[in-house]
């Protein structure tokens, strides 16, 4: 690679990824010498949520759960080879989050680390609440949101990585930033140079989802083989200095990196390819193209950027309800038939109390819509082994625990046969976008030292 | 005895992989063609109004699509296909993670010259 890149590692995708990811990412930067850096995207819509919930419970959390088992086994290395971590498992709490680093640190007997906390994105506080006020839409923004936070972009994490940040924690920062803030650090890019944030941004998109590029969320036997899958080796992006980048991944691990894994990453959750809008630039990827130049080594040319959006994207989460799912199989001679039966049970034992979907694992279930239209379509068949899956959602818990109760009581009242009853009833959130001038919101980091 | 030109009917699967995404109640479904050759047909057979078609369950409010010739791929991005999506979906797959294969379902007919250049197994 050219000697004036930055290689970024991905350690991981999401709060539920492999927590064994990291440890070859970084073992293959430190091998092969020369600028690194790490990033962590752990944070979901419903992961923000969840750890603001757990703040008010207790003020010593609301970060990242699985935090100490994700950074634990590469931050000696990290540190002692000069690659920063940049990670937005901070969640609700950067500062906790912080604090937890530097135990971390100490207990493997580093120099007190230098943290970078990254805030500004909570708007849960009464300030942030008032200034919701003016662009959720009227009907919910007399509602207290569990939680409400703005995208943040590069500019305040290459800010603290420039100040000598060791790990920069963060809370809601758009997943691309992650890995723009530290070649723009390291590469020393304005705010305005668009070309250049555009292709750091789409490097950080390809990586943000750790294996989705590099064989994970890929395979089809037959179709698209994946070597060594259970091993799937997380990605690794070398950004130069115009932005423009190579794709590959840790060395001796599984997985592939090739021209169909990174497509597919491109456009994934991509609307228009001309306007793929951050907080950092709009990134337009209508002409661009990929290369395969060895054996998981993939480079991406061609990307644009234009001068970023005016707002920033804001979410808040509501309360929404409870969910209720249970599931009754049938097997063996007229299988499909009693299930169905089943279902036709549990629809006239709870009337209009609840709107249910009834799917019918094994016969048509993912492919099928709320509103029973394609099972409406589709006549009695005669599966052999099927899974029937009731699911509603309500306010009322109450009436949630109802129809739950009344698919465990087919396995005595109901069709003959009727086995393996599993219940599962959760709290949802419901999510709701905004977009806010960005001087309104404005970003700031601390070091922690 | 020469054997008459012929077309085969076979589904999009053969000819192009894909991906699934999703953002609140909207759901985009890449589809890149496995080789360059058959990226044309892909283009003229898999239009916006047969893709409408495919999730008309769904009730899709736009089904709009990106050409993107350099990567021999299409972007399909599909409103209000999730019922609600992960917020209000009662559907196991809140996501709609599963959606690129029911596209790549889509029946295509393909000059049996080209047959070689399909793709899984023979």
């Amino acid at each position: 690679m050219a000697t004036d890149g930055l290689a970024i590692g991905s350690g991981a995708g999401f709060s539920g990824d492999r927590t064994d990811a990291a440890g070859p990412v970084v073992a293959t930067l430190v091998s092969r010498g020369g600028p690194a850096a790490l990033i962590f995207e752990t944070l979901a819509e419903r992961t923000l949520a969840l750890a603001q919930i757990a703040r008010r419970q207790d003020p010593a959390t609301g970060y990242e759960p699985q935090l100490d088992r994700f950074v634990g086994p590469i931050l000696k290395a990290c540190v002692e080879h000069r690659i920063p971590i940049v990670g937005n498992f901070g969640a609700a709490n950067p500062r906790a989050a912080a604090a937890r680093l530097q135990a971390l640190g100490r207990e493997r007997g580093l120099p007190r680390l230098r943290v970078g906390i990254v805030e500004g994105d909570d708007l849960s506080d009464d300030r942030g609440r008032a200034l919701l006020r003016e662009y959720l839409p009227p009907g919910l923004a007399a509602r207290e949101p569990v939680s409400a936070n703005v995208y943040q972009g590069a500019k305040v994490i290459a800010d603290a990585l420039r100040a000598g940040a060791d790990v920069v924690v963060t809370g809601r920062v758009a997943d691309p930033s992650l890995a723009v803030g530290p070649a723009m650090a390291h590469h020393g890019w304005q705010e305005t140079d668009w070309d250049q944030l555009g292709r750091a941004t789409m490097a950080g998109h390809l990586l943000e989802c750790g294996a989705q590029v590099t064989g994970g969320y890929f395979a089809d036997p037959g179709f698209k083989d994946v070597p060594d899958l259970h091993a799937v080796g997380f990605p690794i992006a070398e950004i130069a200095g115009d932005g423009s980048f190579v794709v590959t991944k840790a060395e001796r691990t599984g997985g592939l990196v090739d021209a169909r894994t990174v497509k597919e990453q491109l456009l994934y959750e991509v609307h228009d390819p001309a306007a793929y809008l951050t907080p950092d630039v709009v990134a337009d990827i209508s002409q661009a193209e990929v290369s395969e130049l060895g054996r998981n080594r993939v480079a991406v040319s061609g990307v644009r950027g234009h001068p970023r959006p005016a707002t920033l994207k804001v979410n808040a989460c509501f309360d929404g309800g409870w969910l209720g799912e249970a599931e009754i199989s049938y097997a063996g001679p007229n299988a499909e038939a009693r299930a169905r039966l089943a279902a036709e049970v549990v629809r006239r034992r709870i009337g209009d109390a609840l709107a249910m979907r009834f799917d019918l694992i094994g016969v048509l279930s993912l492919f099928a819509d709320d509103g029973g239209r394609a099972a409406a379509a589709r006549a009695p068949g005669d599966a052999r082994d099927v899974r029937l899956r009731v699911a509603a959602a309500h306010a009322d818990r109450a009436r949630v625990e109802r129809l739950l109760a009344e698919v465990t009581a087919l396995y005595t009242c109901g069709p003959a046969g009727g086995g393996g009853v599993r219940t599962s009833l959760r709290s949802r959130l419901s999510t709701v976008s905004c977009f806010v001038p960005r001087e309104r919101v404005p970003a700031r980091f601390e070091i922690l030292e | 005895m020469t054997m008459p030109e012929t077309t085969l009917r076979v589904p999009l699967h053969r000819l192009a992989h894909g991906r699934t995404g999703d953002k609140g109640n909207r759901s985009n479904i890449s589809v890149i063609a496995y080789r360059a050759e058959l990226f044309p047909l892909i283009v003229e057979q898999v239009t916006e109004a047969r893709v409408a078609e495919a999730f008309r369950d769904r009730r899709p409010a736009a089904v709009r699509r990106y050409v993107l010739p350099k990567l021999g791929a299409l972007n399909f991005v599909l409103d209000d296909v999730l019922d609600g999506g992960v917020n209000d979906s009662l559907n196991l797959d809140s996501h709609g993670k599963a959606l690129a294969f029911r596209l790549l379902e889509m029946e295509v007919a393909v000059p049996a010259e080209l047959e070689s250049l399909l793709a899984g197994p023979r």
